[in-house]
């Protein structure tokens, strides 16, 4: 008996010490609510607002370098989809907001970005590097983790885009 | 009993030891930053380098690639 409570037991805290959680295809992304990245008193973003819409979650930072790249990509492709029902959703993770809002002010962006100053949303969504998105369809699906960005995946991003917009928009 | 507690005491401490948690990817500004750098002027301490391993003939030995030659 008390061998068996023992083994529980080990087993309990080695469970209780893993770490490592991360979104699967097919899971239902969390949903959240974060101040605007660059009117932090302004009313909060929330994730729930996009509901039925083909989301693309973007976890990124200043100080990240394919970012420099992936953010005016993926502008071209707000710009390109979003009447037809894509939004993109970046959430900045860097220490300091004003880091942020200088590398926005070099490379702009049409898409909201909200600020995670207490940078809990990344740990809930399972980010393994930076840059890391998550593209959800309209039901609020996880259907693509995307990790790094390089040149060429902006057209592989288009074609995913393009074939959730063209699923039924049920809710 | 006694071999029951010890098993109990280190689990605890094994335990104990995951409080240590890693550096997560967003939380490596801090490391990304050019004053945490290595070498504060990346060019300038390979032209270094390529004079060192150039003086010395002992290329390989500052992590410079080269064949001893001096001659790259």
């Amino acid at each position: 008996m008390l061998r068996r409570i023992t083994a529980g037991f080990v087993v309990v805290v080695l469970m209780a010490s893993s770490r490592g959680f991360s979104l699967e295809l097919g899971q239902l992304a969390p949903s959240f609510s974060l101040a605007p990245l660059q009117a932090e008193s302004s009313a909060q973003l929330d994730s729930r607002a996009y509901r039925g819409q083909v989301i693309y979650v973007d976890f990124w930072a200043s100080w990240c370098g394919p970012c420099r790249l992936s953010l005016p990509q993926l502008n071209t492709l707000y710009r390109d989809f979003s009447e037809k029902g894509f939004a993109v959703i970046a959430v900045n993770v860097d220490a300091h907001r004003s880091e942020a809002l200088k590398f926005l002010q070099r490379r702009p962006v049409d898409y909201p970005v909200v600020y995670d100053a207490k940078r809990e949303l990344p740990a809930l969504f399972g980010v393994k590097g930076m840059p890391t998105a998550f593209l959800l369809d309209r039901q609020g699906r996880v259907q693509h983790i995307h990790e790094g960005f390089r040149p060429g995946d902006a057209e592989q991003l288009r074609a995913m885009i393009t074939q959730l917009l063209a699923q039924e928009g049920a809710i | 009993m006694m071999r029951v507690c010890g098993v109990l005491v280190l689990s605890v401490a094994l335990c104990a030891c995951s409080a240590v948690s890693p550096v997560q990817p967003w939380q490596r500004d801090y490391l990304a930053r050019p004053e945490m750098a290595w070498q504060p002027d990346v060019q300038l301490a390979n032209q270094r380098g390529h004079v060192y391993f150039s003086k010395e003939a002992s290329s390989g030995g500052a992590s410079a690639s080269g064949g001893g030659c001096g001659c790259n």
